[in-house]
């Protein structure tokens, strides 16, 4: 039996909801080879560095398969990369100029200038209006489930509607996302019989819901709706308009994207302050403390821990190791902003933090295209949260967490209350 | 008491109960004055500014300002933390007498200091004829009343705008006019647009870029004279070639003097490029020793730097500014050991024809360019600038999220041409002249200038020994 690495001690269930003590062990070799042939980077600097270097790709489709030999005596599994290009391209698993090309049409869209600079600022009445009626539900009750009945249904409601989905689709997505979350490992349990099987029918979800996101702009190409997928159909850009396959990848990427970090986010956001009662308190007495504390949560409990599509095009030299060329890239967000050389006492929570530039929406070019959406959302939210509910516990701690590493978080999060403010 | 405890006795007692004055109300003066009270400086702090009006943000004054979206009174800088300051503004200073510790001001008061910053910025040339300048319609951009004067003349839909000088501020003055729907012709004695800052080679792409936005741009040109009607307002300019551009509004843009006039006879190394400085802000006396009581900061400080064979670097850059202020602010309340340095990578940015064009080092140090990724026929690539085989500055063209690698390079003196990157590869990666025109060319005044090597120039007097 070969003794486990950081990394792969860092990716078993049994340790998803504190993967910390592994990721500082991890830390001590910042560029660390793994027995598949991934290289896993885990500081701050270097992940940061890699994410402005052009040398690194973020194209699925230069990805090796298989990543490599597995290594004697180790019990590697099908490489997880295959999993992963059975996508489409989109703009997070493309490179320039497609990237930069794709983006561009998306983005003016979405947050942008000139086309619509206030979409996001102008959906706060909503979102406040979401929020309180979800607070108001739970008018009488002793206990609620934080991530159900309060973290989910806020953005995907938000997500429905400024993409134009119908929200009587949602149980459909909802499922197929589930069912692919469930699916994907990156750890050493990916071997195990279960999660074979799980594999087979995370891609015919990850295959339906494409073919729910393809239909959706067929029906949008014939006739023009509300919000932005009917808008990417049907509206000309300066440039030339993404293939059918490409914007279809594209929608689904909104669609997952849009609103599953997000919820891990708030719910993460919620089982933080309630294990912090002093900063939960700070927050009820200053409320403005919720921008910067919201951008401590993301640094806290990063909504993606890591990412994995990216290679090395080059031979690069990098904190005393080569990633030598054709080889995977893991840049592990969730130790980067627990990195006690970029931050300062790094597993405190300060909401009133300085200097809080963490990764937790990534850097460079794939920086997050929903951030000031999520950075909405969370803010109400959590603010309305706190200072709506009345002297809420943790029944649970740890709580139950979901399968997936890369979008780490808490299946349900089981709140008592002793009732809701107006 | 030891002679530590004494020191350390004496930097409270100055900290607490010292005089300190700051000779400039702009960004660095004001970031400075923020950064000593947040040091626990609470002695008595007096900031001097010769324009009325409190310290505001330049950089919108040559964009969102001139196009209308800002008023110019609304660019204030927002205040960090209370400075608790007695603010002399609108009065200039005009002396320094460093043996009673005195800056002598324009209206005849002298303000004494134990310590003294030098934040006195730039001003802007000038159109060199003074009866011509005062023409009405003829106009500079520096300052806040300068921004809101050309604006309300712009939003008079002139007939046609006439640029003199196609540095930065020419170039996003040219732009904010094509956005505006109104001719501009633009005027530049170099042989391209941003040629002193960035070079031949992308001073032509910058000068396609005016072309194809309907810019009437004529390079290799001077203005000879300025023309005007019987009631004093410009109408005509005589160029060079013999050729005349009619215009009624016209905009001098030929680069910034640094005001260091009000320093003569102080004895401190202060001339064209400047006040020279230590890394960490002191001034030099004449005699290029350090002083201990003067420091500078921003547009007006020039020191030697690591990266650029310690030559003298004086760098125009908005975060110069902040910076520069902050390390000099931390000395001033300090001693040795604890002094910090400003060891500043120059960058800036630029709006202009649609373009955000960015850099990182310095260019002009570079005699060699490459592309290194995206597409110059698109406008959105990345350049990198090489000396001795080495990276010293990069240039953007809406790529600017790759400049962190890039300086990143500069600051390891990594190599040039820089190792390619895996995608997106231009079609040539070979090396060429970055074409750089000879430093003296009038109005090629780049706003990072290398200041130490010219042996033409000499700043320090040298007085031999006397006895």
């Amino acid at each position: 039996m070969v003794e486990e690495t950081p990394w792969q001690q860092a990716l078993r269930y049994a340790n998803r909801a504190n993967p910390y003590p592994f990721y500082e062990e991890l830390r001590r070799t910042p560029v660390a080879r793994q027995p598949d042939g991934t290289y896993v980077v885990s500081t701050y600097q270097e992940i940061v560095a890699l994410l402005h270097d052009p040398r690194v790709s973020s194209d699925v489709r230069k990805l090796p398969v298989p990543v490599a030999a597995p290594a004697e005596g180790s019990a590697e599994a099908e490489p997880i990369t295959e999993a992963v290009i059975s996508l489409e391209p989109n703009i997070i698993t493309q490179d320039p100029p497609e990237h930069d090309r794709d983006r561009r049409m998306m983005t003016p869209r979405f947050v942008g200038p000139p086309h619509s600079p206030h979409l996001i600022s102008d959906l706060e009445p909503e979102i406040r209006r979401i929020v309180d009626g979800l607070l108001d539900n739970m008018q009488g009750k002793t206990r609620f489930d934080a991530v159900d009945e309060f973290a989910y249904p806020l953005p995907v409601t938000v997500i429905c509607k400024v993409l134009g989905v119908p929200l009587e689709d949602e149980p459909r997505f909802h499922s197929w996302i589930e069912t692919a979350l469930d699916a994907l490992d990156f750890g050493p349990e990916a071997a195990s019989e279960e999660m074979q099987s799980r594999l087979a029918g995370g891609r015919r979800a990850v295959q339906e819901f494409g073919q729910f996101a393809a239909d959706l702009l067929d029906r949008y190409a014939r006739q023009p709706g509300p919000g932005m997928l009917s808008a990417m159909v049907n509206e000309d850009g300066p440039e030339e308009r993404m293939s059918q396959g490409v914007l279809a990848s594209n929608a689904l990427l909104l669609i997952f994207a849009g609103h599953e970090t997000t919820v891990n986010l708030i719910a993460h956001s919620v089982l933080t302050l309630l294990r912090h009662p002093d900063a939960l308190e700070k927050l009820r007495r200053r409320p403005e403390l919720i921008v910067p504390g919201v951008e401590e949560l993301l640094r806290f409990e990063s909504s993606v821990q890591f990412w994995h599509t990216r290679s090395a095009v080059e031979d690069i030299d990098i904190a005393g190791t080569t990633i030598p060329k054709g080889a995977p890239i893991f840049l592990a967000y969730g130790s980067a902003n627990r990195d006690p050389q970029r931050f300062t006492d790094p597993d405190e929570l300060d909401l009133e933090r300085c200097d809080n530039q963490h990764l937790g929406f990534s850097q460079g070019i794939h920086f997050c295209f929903g951030a000031p959406l999520a950075r909405l959302e969370v803010q109400v939210a959590v603010g309305e949260f706190v200072r709506r509910v009345q002297n809420p516990r943790l029944v649970e701690d740890p709580p139950p967490y979901r399968h997936n590493q890369i979008f780490r978080g808490p299946r349900h999060v089981l709140v008592d209350i002793d009732g809701i403010h107006d | 008491m030891t002679l530590r405890a004494t020191v350390e006795e004496l930097v409270r007692e100055f900290r607490a109960n010292g005089r300190i004055v700051i000779v400039g109300a702009s960004l660095a003066g004001l970031r400075a004055a923020e950064t000593l009270r947040a040091e626990g400086f609470t002695g008595s702090l007096t900031i001097i500014g010769d324009e009325p009006y409190e310290p505001y943000d330049r950089p919108p004054l040559s964009k969102q300002v001139l196009k209308g979206w800002v008023p110019a009174d609304h660019t204030k800088l927002p205040r960090m933390r209370e400075v608790d300051a007695d603010w002399r503004l609108g009065v200039a200073a005009t002396g320094l007498d460093r043996d009673t510790k005195q800056v002598r001001l324009a209206d005849g008061e002298q303000v004494p200091y134990d310590r003294l910053l030098i934040a006195t910025g730039t001003r802007a040339r000038q159109w060199p004829n003074p009866s011509e300048a005062a023409l009405y319609g003829v106009h500079t951009i520096r300052s806040r009343d300068d921004a809101a004067q050309l604006q309300k003349a712009l939003a008079e839909s002139p007939s046609r705008v006439l640029v003199i000088g196609a540095g930065f501020i020419g170039s996003e003055v040219a732009s904010v006019c094509r956005e505006l729907d109104i001719p501009v012709t633009v005027v530049e004695r170099g042989s391209a647009p941003l040629v002193g800052a960035l070079g031949g080679v992308i001073g032509e792409i910058a000068a396609q870029m005016q072309r194809e936005h309907g810019v009437d741009l004529r390079c290799g040109l001077g203005v000879s004279s300025l023309e005007g009607d019987s009631g004093g307002h410009v109408r005509r300019a005589h160029l060079s070639d013999g050729t005349t551009v009619d215009a009624d509004v016209v905009v001098a843009s030929l680069g910034s003097i640094r005001n260091v006039e009000w320093l003569e006879g102080s004895g401190l190394a202060a001339g064209f490029w400047g006040v020279g400085c230590d890394a960490g802000g002191r001034a030099f006396d004449i005699n290029g020793v350090v002083t201990d009581s003067i420091y500078v900061a921003g547009d007006v400080a020039r020191a030697p730097h690591v990266l650029y064979e310690y030559q003298f670097l004086a760098m125009e850059h908005w975060d110069n500014a902040v910076l520069g202020a902050e390390v000099a602010a931390h000395n001033m309340v300090n001693l040795e050991p604890n002094y910090r340095p400003h060891l500043l990578l120059p960058g800036f940015w630029s709006g202009q024809f649609g373009v955000n064009i960015k850099s990182v080092g310095v260019p002009p140090f570079g005699d060699e360019i490459v592309f290194t990724q995206g597409s110059v026929e698109e406008r959105r690539f990345a350049a990198a600038y090489g000396h001795g085989g080495r990276i010293v500055a990069a240039v953007t063209f809406d790529h600017g999220k790759w400049l962190e690698y890039y300086g990143k390079l500069i600051e390891q003196s990594g190599p040039f041409p820089p190792p390619p990157p895996g995608w997106d590869q231009p079609p040539d990666m070979k090396p060429v002249p970055a074409e750089f025109p000879d430093p003296r060319v009038p109005t090629a005044i780049p706003d990072v200038v290398l200041t130490g090597h010219a042996p033409s120039e000499r700043t320090a007097e040298f007085r031999p020994r006397r006895h």
